[in-house]
């Protein structure tokens, strides 16, 4: 019994919360792999950007709220995605006009890039601030929990319960969906094979009669979708905060080189391991340990690895692990 | 140096700005800013010497500030006595035991030779913080419960506080040094993104190690190399001065009761003016003083040996130099100088708050003022940094013109308006990112383009 009871805590406070984080870092981390395999920088701004999507998800789902439409026991702002995807596909498409073009077409170096970002990032973040504001919104609605601690524990009658947010679930369903729908775009239709192979060799792709323009308004495009919906998701399972959005874009980037830059399934991978090893290393096994051990042997310290406050150090220190022994990431990076 | 019309002309406008906001608003605001555009200078020389220099990407600008702003508490800030005799042995002896940690790491990385070095190694890097937290652990806490309230950390060494700009600066090069062992040999994007990384690392733990830096309940009332409004306002000198300079003034007010309130509250104003400007003259002279080093250092064959490496790498390498090294040392002096000015910052504002560290303002924002003023161009970094903080203070009461002078017609209570002046301080950001991106698309060499020096 001691022991389905520490497989249901360790169920409750890791398995379950580092699913849901790693997908959401999973979907930020394929966006910013994508762009750095076609357009080959890395994108400063893509924080800012998920946070600029929220936002018209949000005022979206105000808006159908106000007109008296929900989705029943699923949160309106699934509704109100579409909406959101295509302002962030306008929105990337005009700064690609009208900011990235000129320096690819001048063949900058990724250095240059980066620093123009980073002004796109300043101009999101101020919209975002002046139309939302800066400061929390939950806009989550629908049922909030698919299983409560409580019910499980009358179910099984064991002392420790795993409660399920229905966002929880919501997350990992979407991402899996997304992902799985992604790959097969990439792998198996035309379109996506042509942008692996843009990805891998831009000369080749070019002979082979491969229309760059194409291409990069497809990688816009998916990332845009993705934003959005990872974005979304966050705010859901969270809050909406844009400084939060910013905050998630070390991790997310922490991921996709831990999964090998420009490479997709290597961020997805990568997203799950810097969740796990996040949450794994701050939580504090004591009560874990006083089901398994015998009484003498009981930990009288909390059995925490390093405190929450240094999220960061753990994305860190994976990401110099990674670099200093397997430089191209787990999974090679540099092809789509 | 010839034909440097631009550059007078530059310096000679930006004057002329800070005396209108003189003129237009006050004087202490406009000293308020110069002193700030002054610590901005100090910092974007130093991104400066890295990236314009160099071509080093140092998104860490965070951290570095930070960390001399440490070294302000640790060099001024006077002993806790009590907190020393409670934990005060048990933090020496777990440094102790940290040195000898990573002395061992030292020694197993480099002189341990065996098929099972790197487990040996990963178990020792890993075990440094249960270790420490069994160490320390008890110390600390004595340390944190003593007077939680009004101190509950260590202290510092009560020494002048202009030490501690020097001690800020060494403690960053010291960092910088770690980070660079590890991080420069990267590509650009990593190194990028690291530094970014550990630039939070370093804030989040002078924020969250209280027995050390009080972490958010902030350090107030640090000392000052200038001296203090009251302490002037009480000194006999100071109120004669004030009499003679406002003469004039003072002799067309015949009621004596309105003459002594007229006094008083001239000394209060000109005390804060004062101080203001002690402190822009201690940030001159240091501004100067690198402004004129790192001219010459430009100008040496060290200077020409660096931009040999920035522009090819791979000549510069054929040519026997070597450019990890030289990488290593410049990235140290760049964070050395903003350590350096993070002190300065720290001191100016009399108060040390680590919550306050925000990428936005602290790295990128001295990236913007680097990069619109002119890359590899000191008068460049200066006149960016000048310019960039004038914008960040005066955007604010511009966004507030321009929305009352476009909605004139529209009265107060109107949401949109109310909501638009609610969000004035995010103008700033809308300000910073277009000036960026317009300045990267039609002046890519920055205001100031660096001059290509022939000798």
């Amino acid at each position: 019994m001691d022991f389905l009871n520490a497989i249901v805590l360790l169920t409750n406070y890791i398995i379950v919360p580092a699913l849901t984080y790693g997908s959401q870092l999973a979907l930020g981390a394929i966006g910013v792999t994508l762009i750095y395999g076609v357009l080959r920088f890395a994108n400063f701004a893509y924080g800012d950007l998920m946070a600029f999507a929220t936002m018209v998800v949000i005022l979206t789902t105000w808006y159908l709220q106000s007109l008296g439409i929900t989705f029943g026991l699923l949160p309106t702002a699934i509704l109100a995605l579409p909406v959101g995807i295509l302002a962030t596909i306008i929105l990337s498409l005009f700064f690609d006009k009208t900011v990235f073009k000129y320096y690819r077409d001048k063949k900058s170096e990724p250095v240059i890039l980066i620093v123009v970002s980073i002004g796109v990032m300043f101009i999101l973040n101020a919209i975002v601030r002046i139309i939302i504001g800066p400061g929390d919104v939950i806009f989550m609605d629908g049922a909030r929990f698919i299983m409560k601690a409580g019910e499980f524990k009358k179910m099984t009658g064991l002392n420790e319960g795993i409660a399920l947010k229905s966002t929880q679930v919501i997350t990992f369903i979407t991402t899996i969906v997304t992902c799985s729908i992604l790959f097969y775009f990439l792998n198996k239709t035309k379109t996506g094979k042509s942008m692996r192979a843009y990805s891998n060799n831009e000369d080749l792709a070019l002979l082979s009669g491969i229309d760059p323009t194409k291409i990069i308004i497809y990688t816009w495009v998916i990332v845009s979708i993705l934003a959005t919906i990872a974005g979304t998701l966050y705010g859901l399972d969270k809050s909406f905060k844009p400084l939060a959005y910013w905050n998630n874009l070390l991790p997310i980037f922490a991921a996709t080189i831990v999964g090998g830059i420009g490479n997709p399934v290597g961020a997805f991978y990568g997203g799950f391991v810097i969740a796990f090893t996040e949450i794994g290393l701050t939580y504090a096994y004591k009560k874990f340990l006083v089901y398994l051990l015998p009484e003498q042997l009981e930990p009288s310290s909390l059995v925490q690895y390093i405190s929450t406050d240094y999220k960061f150090a753990i994305s860190f220190a994976i990401l110099v692990v990674v670099l200093i022994y397997r430089p191209n990431g787990i999974f090679k990076g540099k092809v789509i | 140096m010839r034909n440097n019309l631009d550059i007078k002309l530059a310096f000679g406008g930006m004057a002329l700005l800070l005396v209108m906001v003189g003129f237009m608003q006050s004087w202490g605001v406009a000293l308020a800013i110069l002193n700030l555009c002054l610590i901005s200078a100090v910092m974007s020389m130093g991104v400066n010497i890295q990236w314009g220099y160099s071509g080093l990407i140092n998104f860490g600008v965070m951290g570095f500030l930070a960390i001399g702003g440490f070294a302000t508490i640790i060099v001024s800030v006077p002993p806790v006595t009590e907190a020393w005799s409670a934990g005060g042995f048990g933090i020496i002896l777990s440094g102790l035991i940290l040195f000898i940690l990573i002395a061992s790491i030292f020694f197993v990385h480099q002189k341990f030779q065996s098929k099972y070095k790197n487990y040996l190694l990963f178990f020792l890097v890993i075990s440094v913080i249960p270790i420490m937290k069994l160490v320390a652990g008890p110390s600390i806490s004595a340390i944190e419960s003593i007077d939680a309230a009004t101190s509950g950390f260590l202290g510092g060494f009560d020494l002048p506080i202009i030490l501690s700009w020097f001690v800020g600066a060494f403690f960053a090069a010291i960092i910088a040094f770690v980070i660079g062992k590890v991080c420069l040999g990267l590509r650009s994007d990593y190194l990028a993104i690291s530094t970014l990384l550990i630039s939070g690392i370093i804030v989040s733990y002078v924020k969250h190690e209280e027995w050390l830096t009080r972490g958010v309940k902030n350090v107030t009332g640090l000392k000052r190399p200038a001296p203090f409004e009251v302490d002037l306002q009480n000194s006999d000198w100071f109120v004669n001065f004030i009499e003679y300079l406002f003469k004039g003034r003072l002799s067309k007010v015949t009621d004596f009761d309105e003459k002594i309130i007229l006094l008083n509250d001239l000394v209060m104003t000109s005390s804060s003016i004062f101080v203001k400007l002690c402190f822009s003259l201690i940030f001159s002279i240091v501004l100067i003083t690198l402004l004129v080093f790192s001219e010459k250092a430009l100008r040496s064959p060290w200077g020409r040996m660096m931009r040999a490496i920035r522009d090819n790498e791979d000549a510069a390498k054929a040519m026997g130099k070597n450019v990890v090294k030289r990488h290593l040392h410049i990235f140290m002096i760049g964070s050395a100088i903003i350590g350096f000015s993070g002190a300065m910052l720290v001191t100016y504002d009399g108060l040390f708050t680590p919550a306050s560290y925000q990428p936005l303002r602290y790295t990128f924002i001295i990236w913007v003022m680097v990069l619109l003023g002119g890359t590899g161009n000191n008068y460049g970094a200066i006149i960016g940094a000048f310019v960039v903080w004038f914008i960040w203070i005066e955007s604010a009461p511009f966004a507030l013109f321009v929305i009352n002078t476009l909605m004139s017609g529209i009265d107060n209570t109107n949401q949109l308006k109310m909501h638009l002046i609610d969000s004035i301080p995010y103008f700033r950001y809308l300000m910073m990112g277009l000036g960026l991106l317009v300045v990267m698309r039609y002046r890519p060499k920055g205001l100031l383009p660096e001059k290509i020096i022939k000798n």
